[in-house]
């Protein structure tokens, strides 16, 4: 039996709020709901019609446990749609894609909401376990000389705070910052800090230039909040920044002889995407205009510590499977967790060692021309709100194809922790 | 089983002793005390009382309240004071009956429990109350003009103490379970499939009721009482005229004197009678027969589109997600969007409080840049700025792309709906919804139907409005409809005067004192003058109204009223009018004038059936612009001044200031003003 199409038959996102030391106004609910309303309230049909809602998330409050049934029930899809949240860390939202890519293909489901959203700066600070066990003893003391002695058990050390945010970018088994990794693949494939610069410039070049041509609007839903006020574009995006600015920033991971700088690296930001799909049956139904088609992922395993290289497996595997060259892709978004490792994935690409000894292939795929890599800027301008970066970058890339011309396109990530994620997508499609 | 098949209004139920009594008033889908119901359960209480049961439970049987008061409708059949304190006698004699009973008595609380209703309650040994946000208590009676006359006035200070019930006497608020609870009002609150488990469990237990602890019961200590009152009296003040309403102050007074219920009962025959009682009766039984009329038939609407985010939009948005509909407010201007949005979480704080709440509220409430919304709206209502061509194309488009049963409405407030239904290839889906500023505190919308209007945009127009907690009247579309049509005279009027050279604020004082809301200088200003200075030129030429030079150079001087700074007063920072003193003058030669004027406007539009009776007048303008509720309406004062007095005094004033004041032709046809919608007695 072959599989269903899956169309992406439309989406939005939230502009990515730049994280600014406070928590911003938004939880990661409230952002998927201002992604996710427009888009069901212009569909034909009733949000109750949906099947399914799919929703990625790294670090949902503490307020909310599933967040995806939480997103599906505040969007009015009711209560007998059920909804389910998945973790991949960064690749979280496009995780969310693959599912329910899975359950329409199995002709499981005609019309799924999916995508990601993420609120960094509302990563909860939790106590530290040494607090944990001396409050659990507090309690437990059943008279009051034993709840004495259990509070005199008390050390200013118990106050130390866990940062959920910090932990979550550090490699847990390599003990290993996110960005720490980014400095290893910067030496193994020696990308140089002025290569970094230049490319972190390029990205707030081309999504300056992307909003200033009007082809963001229909991708980003402006958000209110209770103030007042309205946020229509990315709030990371320097407009004005210059090689020089980006020259004169200290690195961060590597403070002495390091080479990634904030000012080079994604941004931790707040934001949604957030997607419909259906099935071909749904679009015929409906009417439904199609951006796109979800053709297949693919999904890689690397070494933890240079989990950056992520997408080169991810990718190459995709192409195999595919049967398709480098040149047939006319579009690719690869994350910008980081300039280096983009630039490192890249170099990988091109290098005939890399494809014989890690691809196991003879021949390198190459490179992708950079005219067609990441066209409208990266998260290095736009931001990296971990788990909605995979939705966005598969709506951009359909809404992307379609005006320069359509065709193939993938778009992928590296993961934390060791993965790649690659989906394969091909615009356009129309009623099929 | 019920042992008293006799019984029209009330079933009885014997369970292990204890009888469960249920309130099921015939023929209406809440319960009212009327004398019927109160004599039945007098009969009932002599037939338990010398009975050995474990307790008696008062229950409704309707599905959204307890009992929600006295029979308005019997207070209008009352013709002398000595009447309505027999009636409350009655009652109080029932009600201590039921206080007396040698075993306890508990009240059942679910949905809304006013007035008469919770005085019955009160009677009663125990109190729970259903806790959710539907339970609300109350004892509204002074917005009727009248006091509690069912021993409320003696038995709820001792419950709650003399300042909470004072509070709640003078408001006329009214209290959810939860908050009843603390106050005392209630024994416990439990969720719906607890109720008679813990009437039951209270009945078996028999605790001690409740009072009040010592120290809220300071204030009724002997010396402190007049202080109090005077304390209390302050505020009052400069809320209502006593003159106007005098029932809060009666309030007071009763327990100034700590009144028994025999006082209490000749008090509220002596409120009862009075015109302000009978006209605000008046005015609520019109209000409920608009809302009668509005439940006809369905309205079908589930998701409203509000096309436009101005102050008028971002109100009507704001309010009907507020009332539970899922609404997408359009405007490219995202500013004023996200002003709206802003505004929107401000009241959702103010009114709903919990977290929960105000964010299923705002999860309703969809801002829409591209008119997403359109495409499923059940309503769209336009309102944007007052431009016939600008509404006729926007209008046009949006037909093509809504529905062919979405229903249509413009809350123009000066264009003709014929007009704009020129640009509809179905005009008869086109209906005027003309709400009033501030949408939150104005009850009134002014249903508007053009030549074109189908009977069943109508209906379902009048049905949403209910929908939304709003009173439908229907007009005619003329200028300025009902309501603008009559106060703009009014406005035009104060205006002149000021021309004249009389004081802004011995204008606005003079309509204050008469009991106007405010001022209609300070209403211009208020309101802006250039929308007032656009409608007064809209209905100049079909009115023949003059406009007045003055406003014209003040809007051209940029001064616009209080969103200025600055219009015919300068305003402060918190946007308060700096008001002169002034001398005290006679108000009548001004309030003469300006409600002159209105009241000939009124009756023009009873000629030209812009309304179709005189009740529908009262209606419109006091719920539409406050005009003096305790005198009914423009129509029920002009009654009480005589209509042939008017004209010969509106003829008086036309010799001295020109024909404006020409008695209008209707003054002297008296089939015009005999229609009303209350029965007559």
């Amino acid at each position: 039996m072959s599989d269903e199409k899956v169309f992406v038959v439309d989406g939005a996102r939230t502009p990515f709020l730049k994280a600014r030391g406070r928590a911003n106004e938004f939880s990661a609910a409230d952002l998927a709901v201002a992604a996710a309303r427009p888009v069901l309230a212009r569909a034909p049909f009733a949000p109750q019609q949906i099947d399914e809602v799919i929703v990625g998330c790294v670090i949902p409050a503490p307020d909310e446990a599933n967040i995806a049934r939480i997103i599906s029930l505040r969007l009015g899809c009711g209560k007998a749609v059920p909804a389910f949240t998945v973790q991949r860390n960064c690749a979280s939202g496009l995780q969310a894609l693959a599912s329910a890519r899975e359950r329409i293909a199995q002709g499981r489901a005609h019309l799924v909401l999916a995508g990601g959203t993420e609120a960094m700066s509302r990563a909860p600070i939790q106590w530290n376990a040494a607090m944990s066990d001396w409050l659990a003893a507090v309690m437990r003391a059943r008279n009051p000389v034993a709840r004495l002695r259990a509070i005199a058990g008390f050390r200013p050390s118990f106050l130390v705070p866990v940062y959920a945010l910090l932990l979550g970018l550090t490699d847990p088994l390599v003990q290993l910052n996110m960005g720490q990794t980014a400095e290893i693949v910067a030496h193994r494939f020696g990308i140089a800090r002025e290569e970094q610069d230049t490319y972190a410039l390029g990205s707030h070049q081309r999504l300056a230039m992307a909003y200033s041509s009007g082809l963001m609007r229909g991708e980003i839903e402006p958000i209110y909040d209770s103030r007042g006020r309205v946020y229509l574009e990315d709030t990371g995006l320097r407009r004005d920044t210059t090689l020089d600015q980006l020259a004169g920033l200290k690195p961060v991971f590597d403070r002495k002889y390091g080479s990634v700088t904030s000012g080079n690296s994604s941004q931790v930001t707040d934001g949604a995407a957030m997607l419909l799909l259906a099935s071909e049956t749904a679009v015929r139904r409906y009417g439904l205009t199609v951006l796109g088609e979800l053709v297949g992922e693919e999904w890689a395993g690397v070494d933890p510590a240079q989990m950056g290289l992520g997408p080169v497996h991810a990718v190459s595997k995709l192409l195999v499977r595919f049967n398709l060259q480098m040149g047939d892709i006319r579009q690719m978004e690869l994350n910008e967790a980081f300039a280096a490792q983009v630039l490192a994935c890249q170099s990988a690409w091109d290098s005939p060692e890399y494809a014989r000894d890690e691809l196991g292939i003879n021949t390198p795929h190459g490179a992708v021309d950079r005219s067609r890599l990441n066209m409208e800027g990266g998260a290095v301008a736009i931001g990296h709100p971990v788990g909605a970066s995979g939705a966005r970058l598969v709506l951009h890339l359909l809404r992307s194809l379609k005006h320069h011309g359509g065709g193939l396109g993938i778009a992928t990530l590296c993961i934390g922790g060791g993965q790649g994620g690659a989906m394969l997508v091909r615009a356009g499609g129309g009623q099929a | 089983m019920s042992m008293n098949p006799e019984l029209a209004n009330w079933r009885m139920e014997e369970i292990d002793d204890t009888v469960v009594l249920t309130l099921d008033v015939a023929g209406q889908s809440s319960n009212t005390l009327s004398s019927a119901v109160l004599e039945e359960f007098d009969r009932v209480l002599g037939q338990i009382e010398g009975r050995p049961l474990k307790g008696i439970v008062i229950r409704s049987a309707k599905t959204r309240s307890f009992i929600v008061g006295a029979d308005v409708t019997q207070f209008r059949t009352i013709s002398d004071a000595m009447q309505a304190t027999g009636l409350a006698r009655t009652a109080q004699g029932v009600f201590s009956r039921l206080a007396r009973l040698p075993f306890p008595s508990i009240a059942l609380i679910h949905g809304n429990c006013l007035g008469g209703g919770l005085e019955l309650a009160l009677a009663c040994t125990y109190r729970i109350a259903r806790e959710d946000e539907g339970t609300r208590l109350g004892l509204p009676e002074v917005r009727l003009g009248i006091h509690p006359g069912f021993a409320g006035t003696v038995r709820l200070p001792r419950l709650v103490g003399d300042l909470a019930a004072l509070d709640l006497m003078l408001t006329g608020r009214s209290v959810s379970a939860r908050q009843a609870l603390a106050l005392g009002l209630v024994d416990e609150i439990v969720p719906d499939r607890h109720l008679l488990d813990a009437a039951y469990a209270f009945a078996a237990r028999h605790p001690r009721p409740k009072r009040a602890p010592w120290w809220k019961h300071v204030p009724s200590w002997s010396v402190l009482r007049k202080p109090v009152v005077r304390l209390l009296q302050r505020p009052l003040r400069k809320k209502v005229d006593p003159e106007h309403y005098p029932a809060p102050y009666r309030i007071l007074d009763l327990w100034r004197r700590a009144a028994a219920q025999d006082a209490e009962a000749l008090s509220l025959g002596e409120m009862m009678v009075s015109r302000t009682s009978r006209s605000l009766v008046d005015i609520f039984l019109i209000g409920e027969e608009l809302k009668r009329r509005g439940r006809r038939q369905p309205h079908g609407v589930t998701h409203v589109h509000v096309i436009g985010a101005g102050t008028m939009g971002a109100d009507i948005a704001i309010w009907a997600a507020f009332k539970g509909f899922r609404v997408s407010l359009q405007d490219q201007n995202q500013e004023a969007l996200a002003r709206a949005i802003g505004k929107a979480h401000g009241f959702y704080r103010k009114k709903l409080r919990k977290r929960a709440a105000i964010q299923d509220a705002m999860d309703r409430l969809m801002p829409d840049t591209n008119g997403n919304g359109l495409r499923r709206a059940d309503l769209v209502i336009e309102a944007i700025i007052e431009n016939a061509d600008a509404k006729r194309d926007l209008l046009k488009s949006v037909e093509g792309i809504v529905r062919p049963d979405t229903l249509l409405a413009t809350n123009t407030s000066s264009i003709p709906l014929e007009i704009l239904g020129e640009a509809l290839k179905d005009p008869s889906r086109l209906v005027g919804l003309h709400f009033f500023n501030p949408v939150a505190q104005m009850q009134l919308v002014e249903i508007v139907r053009g030549r074109q209007t189908g009977e069943e945009a109508l209906d379902r127009a009048r049905a949403f409005t209910v929908a939304i907690d709003r009173l439908p009247l229907d007009v005619q579309s003329s200028p300025g409809f009902l309501v603008n049509r009559v106060l703009m005279p009014y406005l035009i009027e104060a205006m002149v005067m000021v021309e004249e050279g009389v004081a802004i604020e011995q204008i606005d004082l003079a309509a204050t004192r008469f009991g106007m809301p405010m001022g209609p200088v300070l209403l211009a200003d208020t309101v802006g003058l250039d929308i007032c200075l656009s409608v007064a030129e809209m209905l100049a030429v079909p009115l023949g109204i003059q406009v007045p030079e003055r406003l014209r150079e003040t809007v051209a001087r940029g001064n616009l009223g209080k969103k200025s700074g600055r219009g015919f007063y300068v305003f402060d920072k918190s946007g308060r009018p700096k008001r002169k003193a002034v001398r005290r003058h006679s108000d009548v030669p001004v309030t003469e004038r300006m409600i002159l004027r209105m009241l000939n406007g009124a009756v023009a539009c009873l000629r030209e059936g812009v309304v179709s009776d005189r009740d529908a007048v009262d209606a419109g303008m006091v719920y539409g612009t406050g005009f003096a509720p305790y005198l009914g309406g423009p129509m029920r004062y002009a009654e009480a001044l005589g209509e042939v007095g008017i004209a010969s005094s509106l003829k008086r004033l036309a010799h001295e200031y020109g024909s404006r004041f020409d008695p209008d032709e209707g003054w002297s046809r008296p089939e015009l003003l005999s229609h009303r919608m209350l029965p007559q007695d």
